[in-house]
């Protein structure tokens, strides 16, 4: 009885189970990349980078239809094009990174509208924005699969730099590592997650899962791997009790996913183990020393 | 134990912000093993000169030499402000970065950097707190720690910005008795200070700054009266219509 409902969805449907595959894969990559985004104080530029995608996936749609590896690859583009140029307008300029990546995404969005209304229906437009995981096929699974490979072999090589960057980056450039490549690199792999999360959640909400489980982690985890390993839990079971919600209670899954995930968050920052309000304010007495 | 220190000479050396020299036409040399206070008013170049020592600014115009060259040879301690106290990371950890340079991007941390490590939280009075996560230090301890980083890294030329600024006496107290420690094995040390007293009790060397320079040599000449007048009315000039430099301009005709 139980089994099915939990289980029961997944063992019936294929199309079910690619999506609880591709959504366990996109958890394995976005709690790490999320997990740094928050320790490099950079929570609102996965925001913006995900806006910023917008453009190149309509482009890709334009010239391929509903095709995932076109609208990947104009994503992807649209992404790292962004990215570059905000960072050229911060080392230019007295410009704080923050404002030329606001300024850069809205002009990306706006010319992303642009396109997919006058090129294509409004429906064309909501796939965009708001994905459809249940539509995953083989060639997306891979796609995002292939990321999340990709992202977590280049996490291992770039691991220390990376965190070193966050912590004190003054030591970085110091001991001789050029602080601008590893940000550049780290802001690829933002943008690569991000692409292998539109076609599951749209780009609009890709970012969810790579921000609200990362957030939610701070409740629970201390050191910044177990902070990682948190934020993939709880993506991965966001995706999990999301998909199964939808297919119970007959809902859009991508919103399912990302509202479970914003569920967990609120769990965590109400009785998380570290610094949540349970153990902030019914607090039993202060210890000795 | 015994180390060569490292020479750094300055050449004509220009560093500009939006135009504007912070530090203007500096020439001169730190011999190997010196120990200089770097110091003058608000403004007047100071952490500006030891980025450009430790190579991360960008001079408009003449150059740093060191020698030994390269980062392996250099160790650099900024300001507290541009360090996140709140990352978690623990303090052991903090302090093996010290070993960067022979561990890398991806080495693993031996049992060498390990030993060097505890030796250094021992000599900074931190034992025992190996474990503790950063966030937790108050600001001493963890000047403490990033000192007993810079011991890790071992090198020759050790460049420290404003090292002191908001500690208690006892713990400035121990720090310096670091710094005197390495003056003793032979390390060049460049620090910026604004304390006079301790620049005239423990620096023997000083090096006056007011965007251009004032005095440099034996600490009891540089710390004059008439110096410490001079930088105040040079560092307070700023004129916003400033014509291009009359040096700098030369120098372009030359060339051309």
């Amino acid at each position: 009885m139980l089994y099915d409902y939990l289980a029961g969805p997944f063992v019936e449907f294929p199309f079910l189970r690619r999506a609880l595959v591709g959504a366990m894969a996109l958890a394995l990559g976005c709690g790490p990349i999320g997990t740094l985004l928050v320790l490099r104080r950079m929570s609102l530029m996965g925001d913006a980078m995900s806006h910023a995608v917008l453009p190149g996936a309509a482009i890709g749609f334009m010239f391929a239809g509903l095709s995932l590896p076109a609208m990947s690859l104009g994503g992807l583009g649209a992404g790292l094009l962004v990215a570059l140029l905000a960072g050229i307008v911060t080392r230019l300029t007295p410009l704080r990174e923050d404002a030329s990546f606001a300024a850069f995404y809205l002009m990306s969005l706006a010319l992303g509208v642009l396109i997919v209304s006058t090129h294509g229906s409004s429906i064309d437009l909501l796939h965009v924005l708001f994905g459809t995981i249940l539509a995953v096929d083989d060639t997306a699974l891979i796609l995002v699969a292939g990321i999340t490979t990709v992202t977590l072999v280049a996490l291992a090589l770039l691991y220390r730099p990376l965190v070193l960057d966050a912590f004190d980056p003054g030591f970085l450039r110091s001991v001789g590592v050029p602080g601008g490549t590893i940000h550049g690199l780290f802001l690829t792999l933002v943008v690569l997650n991000l692409v292998a999360g539109f076609q599951a959640l749209g780009t609009l909400m890709a970012v969810g899962l790579m921000m609200l489980p990362a957030a939610a982690a701070r409740f629970w985890a201390r050191e910044i791997w177990s902070l990682a390993a948190v934020s993939s839990l709880l993506a991965g079971l966001s995706g999990y009790i999301g998909l199964l919600v939808s297919y119970h209670a007959d809902l859009p899954s991508g919103p399912a996913i990302i509202l479970t995930a914003g569920v967990l968050y609120l769990v965590s920052v109400g009785v998380g183990r570290r610094d949540s309000i349970r153990t902030r304010y019914f607090v039993k007495s202060h210890l000795a020393a | 134990m015994s180390i060569q220190g490292a020479s750094v000479t300055v050449e004509d050396l220009t560093v500009a912000y939006e135009r504007h020299p912070a530090i203007h036409h500096i020439a001169g040399r730190f011999a190997a093993g010196s120990l200089t206070a770097i110091v003058g008013p608000n403004g007047a170049g100071k952490s500006t000169l030891v980025k450009a020592i430790a190579g991360t600014v960008r001079p408009a115009g003449g150059r740093i030499r060191r020698d030994p060259a390269g980062p392996a040879s250099l160790a650099y301690l900024p300001q507290q402000s541009e360090i996140e106290r709140s990352f978690p990371i623990t303090v052991l950890d903090t302090v093996m970065l010290g070993a960067w340079r022979r561990i890398g991007w991806h080495g693993a941390a031996g049992p060498d950097e390990m030993e060097a490590a505890l030796a250094a939280l021992e000599a900074v009075g931190l034992e025992h707190f190996e474990q503790r996560g950063v966030s937790t230090l108050s600001a001493g301890q963890f000047q403490r720690v990033l000192f007993a980083r810079l011991m890790v890294q071992n090198a020759p030329l050790i460049l420290l910005d404003e090292p002191f600024t908001a500690l208690d006496t006892k713990t400035t107290r121990d720090l310096l008795g670091l710094v005197e420690r390495w003056h003793g094995e032979g390390r060049t040390i460049i620090a910026v200070l604004h304390d006079f007293d301790q620049v005239r009790a423990h620096f023997p060397d000083s090096l006056l700054l007011a965007r251009e320079l004032v005095a440099w040599g034996r600490t009891a000449d540089v710390m004059a009266p008439d110096n410490l007048i001079a930088a105040r009315r040079i560092s307070e000039a700023w004129d916003e219509n400033a014509l291009a430099c009359h040096a700098a301009a030369g120098a372009e005709r030359l060339r051309a």
